[in-house]
């Protein structure tokens, strides 16, 4: 013995899958944090609210939404194809929800430089002189969708890490616990969109 | 019983050599053992930091006005000591050091689910603890707004806040990620025959508290989160300028904090369900009530953060829901008091170090549960808020109950840490030392709350003189017995004489298995066939 671990051997999936579940709980938790904010703020600036979320583009929304819907499928698919043995197609499928990930921070990119040009951001002269529910509401816009790219940008360097694993032969199809995973969190990403596009874009 | 074999051929984790050598073989090891200590070591410094803070201010508050220091200096103490002592000390304290090297080797297993990430859950937790300590030595001053960074002041204040707090931020995932590899572990590797009812309770207090990091402390990352931008970015979350509401910020903050009292005593209360019956010979009196109540003190402890709000503005019913609900959860506290009393009654007492700990927190747990309760009942409160009444209740509590705890748990499990025992006169002249300065520090801030003092404020008026001098003379006799206890621990991890096996009659599985414990714990994974604690 030459190794002073003693765990390499032992291998468990279901309790990687219930500590990645449990991860995912704490992550909800986090942006829960920001919900129970945003809800406060709205119940007590209903019209400010209102008009505040008349400044965000619906279609772009609704694009990034799509997206991500489809980059969910994708990465559902890899696993299905790493269970036939299908290395080049799960390569491809993850490549795919990467170039999703992409497209989305790329539209994200454009709708943000858009609102900045706008001169709307948090410390801005006009949103100093706008209403106070709607400072609040673009503080809690940038703040929300920036942690959710962050998101994205975690779920795209995890989901690469594992197309690594998958190219090395290091996850195979009786061994695909990680990509599992990686696809777990992924659809937390998409989750957490889906709660945040009818909060920010729909309800006005 | 239990059938396990003894391995005094195999090298044990302390001798064991690995990979790498010397302190490398300790800052990169996997093993939940080595891991357990290396975060006592990293507390024992950082407490001692704290301790010494605490010592100063109370020397300064020895006599009114300025005695050894001013008035900002007096604020950035207790935010530095409160930082460390609740963030860096009791709150990780016992899961991180007993659980991790307690946790596996109770339930029969070689380590825990997930070893790799248990280390870096260190490493997590000594890069916060430096960012949060590194607010100290650079920009604009210590930070100054206590621990519980109330807005609007901590984005106000012109002090160097944003490290203490991005660091309180990185600790808590290290508080997750451990209470994620715990739940993992029992779930997964329990040895064959340990069904839940015959887990060990501290075992079974750890599942409790890794829920509450688990489901509460992302809330208060969020928070905290949300104090970094407003500060960096100006968004304003809790700032009324910005149309924040500041109040918003603190029930943010106390839906996590209340939880977290849970994280540092609920562990506390497993240590004593472990040495309460080893040393009365006898099983725990009510097995099952101790199980459900610490549930039931996980689970209620998420509707009472309100009881720190009761003078910040809340509607009528809020006060008297989180009133009652306040009373409703010391219920379970008392379940356990109860329990180990009866455990006590018609044993045959061996009258040990450990026990005598336990004993001891028995007694000022019980101050400080009673004190809570005139805290959580809502006229009392108007008077008590922000009071010394709160600092000696929360210190009864969280000194009182999770530190006493700790060493009382220290003492119980040194000679399976370190196959050692220390002296026991000492240790037990250090403890009757530290128990008195203990209540002489801080009885009289009972009654000096109650006549009015209010907390952290450097200086006091003249009719406060008398009880503080009596604290601070406390104060000092406590750091006596505190040196007297380390220095016989610290001593005898050299010079102690060798342990045995199972010098406490102990019957949970930790005893089984050669002192210190090997690499892998076991030889061979045992079967449990039988309830802990069985002495008939
Ligand atoms: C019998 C159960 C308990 C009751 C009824 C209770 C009640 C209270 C109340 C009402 C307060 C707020 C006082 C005020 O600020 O006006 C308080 C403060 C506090 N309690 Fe407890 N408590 C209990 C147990 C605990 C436990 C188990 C801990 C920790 C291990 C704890 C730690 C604290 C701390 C740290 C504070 C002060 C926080 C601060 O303002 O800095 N309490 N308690
Ligand atoms: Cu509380």
């Amino acid at each position: 013995m030459t190794d002073n671990t003693h765990i390499d051997e032992h291998r468990d999936d279901e309790g990687a899958k219930t500590g990645m579940w449990i991860f995912i709980f704490t992550e909800l938790l986090l942006f829960g944090g920001l919900f129970i904010v945003y809800s406060v703020y709205r119940y007590l600036n209903p019209m400010a609210f209102h008009l505040a979320a008349q400044e965000l583009d619906t279609f772009i929304g609704t694009v990034n939404t799509v997206i991500l819907l489809v980059s969910s499928m994708t990465i559902a698919m890899a696993i299905t194809s790493i269970q036939l043995k299908n290395k080049k197609l799960t390569l491809i499928l993850m490549g795919v929800t990467i170039l999703l990930a992409v497209v989305f921070m790329v539209n994200k990119y454009f709708e943000w430089t858009g609102k900045i040009s706008h001169g709307i951001f948090p410390g801005s002269e006009i949103l100093h002189q706008s209403s106070q529910g709607e400072i609040l509401f673009f503080g809690l816009y940038y703040a929300m969708t920036g942690l959710h790219a962050l998101h994205i940008i975690v779920g795209v360097g995890f989901i690469g890490y594992v197309m690594w694993l998958v190219k090395t032969d290091d996850v195979k199809h009786d061994d695909y616990v990680i990509l599992e995973n990686s696809a777990l969190y992924w659809h937390l990403v998409d989750l957490i969109w889906i709660f945040l596009f009818p909060l920010f874009y729909l309800i006005t | 019983m239990i059938k396990t074999q003894t391995q005094d051929s195999t090298p044990s984790f302390l001798e064991y050599k690995g990979r790498f050598k010397g302190l490398m073989g300790w800052i990169f090891s996997t093993d939940h053992k080595r891991i357990g200590l290396l975060y006592l070591y990293s507390m024992l410094v950082f407490f001692s930091i704290a301790a010494i803070l605490g010592l100063m201010m109370k020397l300064e508050l020895m006599a009114p006005g300025k005695t050894i220091m001013g008035a900002q200096t007096y604020n950035s103490f207790f935010t530095l000591h409160g930082i460390t002592m609740i963030f860096l000390i009791v709150v990780p304290g016992l899961p991180a050091v007993f659980g991790n090297f307690f946790l596996p080797i109770m339930i029969g297993a070689k380590d825990v689910a997930f070893p790799k990430l248990n280390l870096i859950s260190w490493w997590i937790y000594i890069v916060g603890a430096l960012i949060a300590l590194s607010a100290q030595f650079f920009g604009d001053g210590p930070p100054d707004t206590g621990w519980t960074f109330y807005a609007p002041y901590s984005f106000r204040t012109g002090t160097n806040m944003l490290p203490a707090v991005t660091g309180a931020f990185v600790l808590g995932f290290s508080s997750i990620v451990t209470g994620i590899n715990f739940i993992v572990t029992m779930h997964r590797m329990r040895a064959p025959g340990m069904n839940w009812m015959r887990l060990p309770l501290f075992p079974w207090a750890l599942y409790g508290t890794s829920w509450i990091q688990v489901l509460a402390t992302p809330i208060v990352g969020v928070t905290l989160l949300m104090v970094v931008l407003e500060r960096t970015l100006q968004i304003g979350f809790f700032d009324p300028a910005l149309g924040g509401d500041p109040i918003l910020y603190q029930h943010l903050f106390w839906i996590y904090s209340h939880p977290a009292v849970y994280i540092m005593i609920l562990p506390a209360m497993g240590v004593i369900s472990e040495i309460i019956p080893t040393f009365a010979r006898k099983t725990i009196f009510g097995y099952t009530a101790i199980v459900i109540s610490t549930l039931a003190i996980a689970f209620v402890g998420y509707f009472v953060w309100g009881h720190h709000m009761f003078t910040s503005g809340m509607s009528g019913v809020a006060l008297y829901t989180f009133s009652i609900l306040t009373f409703l959860v010391a219920i379970p506290s008392a379940i356990k008091i109860f329990n180990w009393v009866a455990t006590l009654h018609k044993a045959s007492i061996d009258m040990q170090t450990p026990f005598l700990w336990a004993l001891c927190f028995l007694f000022v747990f019980m101050i400080g549960g009673l004190s809570g309760m005139v805290l959580g009942a809502l006229s009392a409160n108007v008077h008590l808020h922000d009071t010394a009444f709160v600092v000696a209740h929360f210190h009864y509590i969280v000194f009182g109950g999770t530190g006493f705890a700790f060493f009382a748990a220290l003492h119980y499990w040194y000679p399976k840490m370190f196959g050692r025992m220390y002296d026991k006169s000492w240790a037990n002249i250090g403890l009757a030392i530290f128990f008195t300065g203990f209540n002489t520090l801080y009885l009289p801030m009972f009654y000096l709350g109650m006549i009015g003092m209010p907390r952290r404020y450097y200086d006091y008026v003249d009719k406060f003189h008398g009880p503080n001098i009596i604290s601070s003379l406390g104060a000092m006799f406590m750091i006596v017995g505190l040196i007297i206890v380390i220095t016989n621990l610290v001593r005898s991890a050299r010079h102690g004489v060798i342990a045995e096996k199972d010098p406490w009659k102990g019957k949970t599985l930790e005893w089984t298995v050669a002192s210190p414990p090997s690499l892998e714990n076991f030889e061979e994974i045992p079967t449990v066939t039988d309830h802990p604690y069985n002495y008939d």
